[in-house]
């Protein structure tokens, strides 16, 4: 809701500053957005008259022309408006007068043509924003000599406050000034509305069917009107100071009882009616051409208003294209009706539509205005465009309807459990008298009627919000809340998130957030078969799909900082993934990474190496370790689209699959521009989380005993497997197995790989002897050559 | 025997003039060894008179003696300036950088939400969770927003199809929890919420971080006095002006919007404050009945709080970041300045 302080101050005008009376608003619950001046700052400029107008003799463009600006004697000024004439009363300004952005008006020569002054046009004087086309015509009654400011009040400011959905009854002069009433103690005076004579008996015939959705309908036929009548400029600056543009007098006399009183009407060309108004359910089938020029489809929830041929206009939405008023408009029929908010509620968004109307319809225009908007609107339009106006005809219920009719029970007991404070009773009833309900003061509380306008009071709650309200929320009391300090189980074997965060974040990983919606293209490039939801609505389409891993988020990171000449670059993100279509969606929370670079932060001491995949599976092992459970972790080489064949593993926590780690494919990372070597991880968050509690071991007090072995095995055998067997044959006091070298080269034959491991073993309560020892040797050498084909290397 | 006096000086020199362990070694070999000069002369003392023996025998020693300790003293200034010289050639240039990994970085969005949540866990909430996909009855329904309200147009909602969507709010974590959970119940929610809203000041994505507390007793004083501590608190001020602003959430009422004393400028205005001294920063209120009613919980037996903020506006705030959209953009050289 967005007026002008001026046109406020004449309902209701309480000793406080602009600044001040914003600030009593916004401290009331309705937030001033903006307090701006209602025009430019400009100086010196007055209204005049062209008196006389001549070409100008050495330009095709320009006009001499004779300007009475008051002061006595005639005023010549070059002008290069197309529209100037002479007769025309226009803002002129003199000599030494400032216009916006500090613009002197100077004697000039204008091709050899003296010019003491400048006729401006709208947008001169920043009373538009567009460059005007031509000077700025005023009414034939401007009254020439006086200060242009003074006469259009342009010393005001536009008040614009953010309304929440609640307060429809504000969205109106006369709601603002209510409720400024109310805060301030300060006297409403509306402006004199009387109701106006019929001057003949033409009643168009109005029949509401959706009595439910309108329970109240008035029309009026207003004869013989002169729609080229301009619309005063002291209405037309309202409007504009309201964000209304002008339009017609018919329309700005609608727009403006809008304003004023709130309640939205429409105008029909009453030609262009035939038989009568039905306000009904649309049928199906039926469409509406709208003043916006749109056909829309009806549907059967959609109520409209209709004559013998068909819709007219979307009931409290917008009036149709063939029914509204146009230029050769003789005849009105004014409508002001009631429709309920469940009535047009969400409709105008069905429609693509918001308007002014809709807007108030959907959060509750008082059913009581609907005689007053229509008497304010008849006097306002035969003052403009003339017109005989016929009796109001009525249709629906007189009055509020029942339905609308709020009495709530506030209890004292709730009230001051609620707000922590007992409010005194006096203080009470005098909120909410001056908040136009009427109140009854029982034993243990109040009844209490709401008035019409107020559809946001329904419960007892409401009520209890306005009284904190008005009462200042900054006057209840403060107070620190009490509760049993009780403790709560805590699982220790669970490692949290943010213990997982820090030790990547030690090992030099930056946490990045990336958008949940990635771009299909990169998805359906990095993963071909992944389904997950797509957005119905996305911001762009590169934003459309959610994710189904971090990969995608992940690798966009990576591009825009390779991008940005960072070289070496370690992410990790954690955040939800979205798998699957919506009716079997999983929702997993999974933690990912990247590396890409030098695998040394460029020092005196660091090669200059790129990493490769044991870098990231190092930082990976090592998280996994932090919950004590590597060892139910495994790696199984396997292929996903993303990442090279070779270079890829599968992670299984025992036997679920849960992540992936590899070098991005070679063919993705040329496709996507990445010249150098990716290394990703993305891993599900529990599986990383669920840790084990520390079972102690009791320490063996005699000696260990190592021993090395190098293999000679074909190079396609997985060392894991080579070890995992081992450590099943080598006996239960194997304590460590080590793998301390992996080499392959001179001396070890093509295709083949040595792997050389150290192995350990301890016994818990005495010495083990060498023949204990060589025989558990003998054991894994026997199933290494028998399972793996490995050999002993001589 | 007449000559133990030059040797002893000459056994001197020698001990002086060694200038290393082995050359001083090869004088004690030479002197005092097993075949040494005075070694010697101690072997040759049975050829002397039984009556000059122990005299002599005790010049002999005593000078052997004296050289040892004096052979004992200069190994020891051998060993020090061997020492001296090995620690001289050691030497290293100890302003060199340090070997390893630098440290990442957390992000400034999971730092504030971590802050956020630790300062209500010590108060006694617990962080709980919930999907990012949502539907229409936890996002909306739930909270009061049935289909039509005007308050859906608050919050520009991604949609999936007619019923599910990104949720706006972390709010239906709150309706998860009050569905599963008796009272007391207090929680911090965190995370991501979307609305699909795009410019200089909005992106598609944010965090929140709401809280609820439902309890018998509990009024707008506790809901007053539990911001007012959270905003003093996180912004490490004990005396941030606060300010509880009527507004309206269909979800809770009476509702109010917070405002704080412009943490730039101290309340005298500048441009983050839009010149108002005042920052916008919380929005909060009473649990609505009906919330209650939907989450199966008895709106006369209790009452509850609940509030929500924006995780990137306060990380704004606290770390003096000016623009929303980096947070997202996850540039290097923006997040290496968190740590």
């Amino acid at each position: 809701m967005k007026f002008s302080e001026a046109w406020l101050r004449e309902w209701v005008s309480p000793e406080l500053d602009t600044q001040a009376l914003a600030d009593a608003v916004t401290m009331a619950g309705l937030e001033v957005d903006a307090v701006e001046p209602v025009g430019a700052v400009f100086d010196g400029v007055v209204v005049a008259e062209v008196m006389a107008k001549a070409p100008h003799p050495d330009a095709d463009k320009l006009n001499v022309c004779q300007v009475e600006d008051g002061s006595g004697e005639q005023v010549q000024v070059v002008c290069g408006a197309p529209n100037v004439d002479v007769g025309q009363k226009i803002p002129f300004a003199r000599v030494g007068a400032v216009l916006p952005d500090d613009f002197k008006i100077k004697k000039a020569k204008l091709r050899g043509v003296e010019s003491r002054g400048m006729i401006c046009s709208a947008s001169e004087l920043g009373l538009e924003e567009e460059r005007s086309e031509g000077i700025h015509v005023l009414p034939a009654d401007a009254p020439v000599g006086q200060d242009f400011r003074a006469w259009l009040q342009l010393d005001d400011h536009t008040i614009e406050v953010d309304l929440t959905p609640n307060r429809g009854d504000c969205l109106s002069l006369r709601g603002m000034a209510r409720e400024v009433g109310v805060l301030t103690r300060e006297a409403v005076t509306p402006p004199a509305m009387q109701a106006v004579a019929p001057q003949h008996d033409e009643r168009f015939p109005v029949d509401i069917q959706a009595t439910e959705q309108c329970p109240r309908y008035l029309g009026r036929v207003l004869r013989n009107v002169d729609l080229s009548a301009p619309t005063p400029l002291w209405m037309v600056e309202r409007l504009r100071r309201s964000g209304i543009r002008s339009i017609d007098a018919a329309v700005d006399v609608t727009n403006y009882v809008m304003l004023e009183l709130g309640q939205p009407m429409h105008a029909f060309d009453l030609d262009r009616l035939s038989d009568g108004v039905v306000v009904r359910q649309a049928s199906e089938g039926e469409s509406l051409t709208l003043l916006d020029g749109q056909t829309v489809a009806l549907s059967t929830e959609t109520l409209v208003i209709a004559d013998g041929t068909g819709p007219l206009a979307l009931a409290g939405i917008m009036g149709g294209e063939n029914s509204g008023v146009a230029a050769g408009t003789r005849h009105l029929f004014l409508e002001a009706a009631f429709f309920t908010p469940l009535a047009v509620a969400g409709k105008a968004r069905e429609y693509g539509l918001h308007t002014d109307a809709s807007h108030r319809f959907e959060r509750g225009v008082d059913p009581a205005l609907t005689a007053m908007a229509m008497e304010r609107a008849t006097t306002l339009l035969m003052e403009i465009v003339g017109g005989e106006p016929g009796p109001v005809i009525e249709a629906g219920v007189d009055g509020i309807p029942s339905a609308m009719r709020a009495n709530v029970r506030l209890r004292r007991a709730r009230l001051d459990a609620c707000l922590g404070v007992s409010l005194p009773a006096d203080e009470v009833a005098d909120i909410l008298t001056r908040l136009g309900m009427v109140v009854e003061t029982g034993e243990s509380g109040w009844q209490v009627d709401v008035p019409s306008w107020r559809f946001d009071v329904a419960i007892e709650e409401d009520l209890i919000e306005e009284l904190a309200r008005i009462h200042g929320y900054n006057r209840l009391p403060v107070r620190r809340t009490q509760a049993l300090l009780a403790l709560k189980a805590d699982n220790e074997a669970e490692q949290p998130l943010r213990r997982l965060r820090r030790h990547l974040v030690s090992r030099g990983y930056q946490e990045a957030v990336t958008y949940s919606f990635v771009s299909p293209d990169l998805q359906a490039l990095l993963m071909p078969d992944a389904i997950s939801p797509t957005l119905a609505n996305p911001i762009s389409s590169d934003m459309s799909v959610m994710r189904y891993s971090l990969f995608p988020g992940l690798i966009k990171a990576l591009q825009h900082n390779l991008n940005r000449q960072q070289q070496r670059v370690r992410l990790f993100e954690t955040g939800l993934v979205f798998q699957g279509e919506l009716d079997a969606l999983v929702q997993t929370s999974m933690l990912g990474g990247l590396i890409c670079g030098p695998r040394a932060v460029e020092g005196w001491s660091a090669g200059r190496e790129a990493v490769d995949f044991f870098d990231l599976k190092g930082d990976l092992e090592s998280l996994l370790s932090i919950g004590g459970g590597l060892d139910e972790w495994s790696f199984v080489a396997d292929t996903h689209p993303a990442l090279h064949p070779g270079r890829s593993a599968r992670l299984y926590r025992g036997e679920q699959a849960v992540g992936w780690i590899g070098a991005l494919h070679p063919a993705v990372r040329s496709q996507l521009g990445i010249k150098p070597e990716v290394y990703l991880f993305e891993v599900d968050q529990d599986a990383v989380m669920a840790g084990q509690i520390p079972r102690f071991q009791p320490l063996s007090r005699y000696p260990e005993v190592r021993r090395d072995l190098a293999f000679v095995m074909r190079d396609e055998v997985a060392v894991e497997s080579l070890m995992q067997s081992i450590r099943q044959q080598a006996g239960e006091w194997l304590v460590r197995w080590q793998l301390f070298d992996v080499y392959q080269g001179q001396g070890v034959p093509e295709g083949h790989k040595s792997v050389a491991l150290g192995l350990t073993w301890q016994h818990p309560s005495r010495t083990l002897n060498d023949e204990e020892i060589n025989q558990l040797i003998a054991d894994v050498v026997e199933t290494a050559q028998s399972r793996f084909g490995a050999t002993l290397r001589s | 025997m007449d000559h133990l006096p030059a040797l002893v000086s000459e056994a001197s020199a020698a001990i002086a003039a060694a200038d290393n362990a082995q050359a001083l070694d090869q004088v004690r070999v030479r002197f005092l060894g097993k075949k040494g000069e005075i070694t010697a002369l101690l072997k040759g003392l049975g050829q002397l008179p039984a009556e000059e023996r122990p005299a002599a025998g005790e010049r002999i020693n005593e000078a052997k003696q004296a050289l040892q300790d004096e052979l004992e003293q200069r190994r020891q200034v051998i060993e020090q300036a061997a020492m001296q010289a090995k620690l001289e050639a050691e030497r290293i240039d100890v302003t060199l950088p340090g070997r390893g990994e630098v440290n990442g970085g957390l992000h400034p969005v999971t730092q504030t939400l971590e802050r956020i949540e630790s300062l209500f866990q010590r108060i006694g909430f617990d962080v709980a969770v919930g999907p990012e996909i949502e539907d229409d009855f936890h996002n909306f329904e739930a909270l009061n927003i049935p289909a039509h309200h005007p308050a859906r147009g608050m919050a520009d909602t991604f949609y999936f199809d007619a019923t599910r969507l990104l949720r706006t709010h972390t709010s239906p974590v709150q309706v998860r929890t009050m569905q599963s959970q008796e009272p007391p119940i207090r929680i911090v929610c965190p995370g991501r919420v979307y609305r699909s809203d795009s410019d200089l000041t909005h992106t598609p994505m944010f965090h929140q971080v709401e809280g609820l507390l439902v309890d018998e007793n509990v009024s707008f004083a506790d809901l007053k006095g539990t911001i007012a501590d959270f905003l003093q608190a996180f912004f490490e001020r004990d005396d941030l002006e606060v300010r509880f602003r009527p507004s309206y959430f269909p979800f809770t009422e009476p509702s109010a919007e917070v405002d704080i004393q412009c943490v730039m400028c101290h309340g005298d205005g500048c441009r983050v404050c839009s010149q108002s001294g005042w920052l916008e920063v919380l929005g909060c209120g009473m649990v609505h009945p009906e919330v209650f009613r939907h989450s199966g919980i008895d709106a006369e037996r209790y009452t509850g709080f609940a509030f929500g903020m924006g995780a990137e506006r306060l990380a704004m705030l606290r770390y003096g970041v000016n623009d929303l959209r980096l947070f997202f953009e996850n540039d290097l050289r923006f997040l290496r300045q968190f740590h």
